[in-house]
């Protein structure tokens, strides 16, 4: 990824070079001038960012509820967490929802980006329609009326009964909760989607002509050419979708009521982050908990970039 | 279709009655894949747009027939729901909900779009030391899950008071600390060209004119998208609020639907489904005028990344 890339050639002032006074003196008024437009950045990452995560490092060490000053325990909130079951079944339920929830999501951008990428007439039309649940998915609205859909005697519940399932509500089951969930975020596939459909353009046409004049049949060609190419963006969306799906708290919040229930089956990390945290006063303990997410999502992302140099090509470089 | 565009060199001479002939059934098997792909579209549509419409069209059905009603079409439409939802809760109209919103919303958009706009321009049109290393921390705030921050942020926002007023949702974005938006400006701003600000300098401006009379005009699509994304983010944004606001008269719509649904009778679902629409109404408003600009955005984003 680019992500670093450095700006050059800003050295072509002027063809005669100032004396080195002026140059240094202007030098000086670049720094001054970068750092004053830098100041708002730089006080937001230390009052807000910095600061604050060097605090619940400290904190994640202590016991505090917020009215008495905090008490240095060691590690006993990393050892508790290890022996409290709904710290577990949180990271139980999280873990599920990201490792199925997210290359289902992924797997149904992909396809109905290839789907779009076939149709010629209409295509912004559908791409902004597909795009629309990527905005609302996560309010309270689309919240509640998933909650609706899926109660006791709802619409879904009919729907299974219309093809002889008798699932029931899903809201209230335990077992069908995580599904819910994960319809939920697939619903939502329309933003990577559009990030996918945006890398389907930039495959050269030339190369599924000359696969197709060596005999190559669709399967291969996706194998051999779309997935390289596209593995640029896949790599992006991946990455993304997948710290994200962390980090889901609104939607589990209102159709469980803020309990996490039915049996803990909607108990994600960060609800059970905010209920010892806000709920229980457990202020230590959740800034552990917090940096546990903060270590996970790191581990992730360093494996992910690790392991990208095998996977991930990028047009133009020769491997 | 795809035959035409095949270099001529490359496919080995045939006669002019093959080619054509070749030409026709590709045409054909062009037209039924069209077909086959027009209705693969057409039922994902279907799926996507259904909870949406259900919902809409459930806000005008009474709650009896809303639960396990899979049509769309309402028996007998009535505004009954809508009147209910905008009686409010506990008190508070709707309107006072709506106007929070709107100002948490209108607030984030101007001090996102100033906050992260100036920084942008730091790092990519200014060279000063320590640069790169404060972009690159900016990049690692991109992914850091913001929970690890909430705890300290709390405790300092309790000590200073300001619990229960919008400071603490606020101060944020006047501090461009949602990086999204930053970056999103400095890949922006770095594919304008060099020679306009080389040029001003040596017409004698400087960094301020600059940045105010050369790269707030030209960045005009950055600014639309981040200012469409900062509303949106906003007016959907329940964690933060749920934090920080205890006093209803103060809830934005996100946080006045939950108490809703809490006080009113679980099986209200009229009311519920007529204030999610309404909560949704300024975001599907927004996304129909700008949908372009949206969709584009999230396009490039990934792309540049």
């Amino acid at each position: 990824m680019s992500l670093t890339r450095e700006v050059t050639g800003s050295g072509g002032l002027s063809t005669v070079p100032p004396p080195a006074v002026t140059r240094r003196r202007r030098r000086a008024a670049e720094t001054r001038a970068g750092y004053a437009f830098l100041t708002p950045w730089l006080l937001g990452f230390f009052a807000l960012t910095a600061g604050p995560m060097l605090a619940s490092l400290y904190l994640a060490f202590t016991n505090y509820n917020l009215f008495s000053s905090p008490e240095w325990i060691g590690l006993d909130n990393f050892r508790l967490m290890f022996d409290d079951p709904r710290f577990i079944q949180s990271a139980k339920v999280t873990g599920i929802y990201v490792l199925v929830g997210t290359p289902v999501k992924l797997a149904a951008a992909l396809a109905v980006a290839m789907l779009l990428n076939n149709t010629r007439r209409g295509q912004g039309l559908y791409r902004s329609v597909f795009y629309a649940p990527s905005l609302i998915g996560a309010s309270v609205s689309i919240a509640i009326v998933w909650k609706a859909m899926f109660i006791d005697q709802g619409i879904v519940d009919r729907i299974g009964q219309q093809l002889g399932i008798s699932w029931g509500g899903w809201v209230g089951n335990p077992s069908m909760t995580m599904p819910m969930f994960v319809l939920l975020t697939v619903w939502q596939f329309g933003a990577p989607m559009v990030i996918f459909l945006a890398g389907l353009k930039q495959v050269p046409a030339e190369l599924y002509e000359a696969a197709a004049v060596d005999g190559a049949g669709p399967v291969r060609k996706f194998l051999k050419i779309t997935l390289p190419m596209l593995s640029p963006v896949l790599f992006f969306n991946l990455l993304l979708e997948t710290i994200h799906s962390f980090q889901i708290f609104a939607s589990a919040f209102i159709i469980s009521g803020g309990t996490g229930g039915p049996a803990g089956s909607t108990l994600f990390y960060t609800l059970y982050l905010y209920q010892r945290g806000f709920v229980d006063f457990r202020m230590g303990y959740a800034s552990a908990m917090a940096w546990v997410l903060v270590l996970v999502v790191g581990i992730i992302t360093f494996v992910f970039f690790k392991t990208s140099k095998s996977w991930v090509h990028y047009s133009g470089e020769t491997k | 279709m795809t035959i035409a565009n095949v270099p001529v060199g490359s496919v080995e001479p045939t006669s002019e009655e093959r080619s054509a002939a070749l030409r026709r059934r590709n045409r054909s098997t062009e037209r039924t894949k069209s077909v086959l792909f027009h209705i693969g579209v057409l039922a994902v549509t279907a799926v996507v747009l259904y909870p949406a419409l259900w919902m809409f069209m459930s806000s005008l059905k009474p709650t009896s027939d809303i639960v396990g009603n899979v049509s769309l079409i309402p028996d007998n439409a009535s505004l009954a729901n809508f009147a209910k939802a905008l009686e409010g809760i506990g008190g508070v109209s709707f309107w006072t909900f709506f106007k929070n919103s709107m100002i948490l919303a209108v607030a984030s958009v101007i001090g996102i779009t100033l906050s992260a706009s100036v920084s942008a321009y730091a790092f990519a049109r200014i060279e000063f030391p320590g640069r790169k290393v404060w972009f690159s921390l900016m990049i690692a705030t991109l992914l850091l899950p913001f929970h690890v921050v909430i705890i300290p942020q709390y405790i300092i926002f309790n000590n200073l008071g300001l619990v229960n007023t919008f400071v603490p949702l606020l101060i944020g974005k006047f501090l461009a600390a949602e990086a999204f938006f930053v970056f999103l400006m400095v890949q922006f701003m770095r594919n304008l060209p060099r020679e306009l600000d080389e040029a001003a300098r040596i017409d004698g401006a400087g960094h301020i004119r600059i940045f105010t009379a050369i790269m707030l005009p030209l960045m005009k699509p950055a600014l639309v998208t981040s200012s469409i994304f900062a509303f949106i983010w906003s007016w959907n944004d329940f964690f933060g609020p749920l934090l920080y606001l205890k006093d209803p008269a103060l809830y934005p719509l996100p946080i006045a639907l939950r108490l809703f649904v809490d006080q009113t009778s679980t099986s209200d679902y009229g009311a519920q489904m007529a204030m999610a629409v309404l909560a949704l109404i300024p975001v599907l408003l927004f996304f129909l005028v700008f949908q372009r600009y949206l969709v584009g955005g999230v396009a490039t984003q990934g792309l540049k990344g």
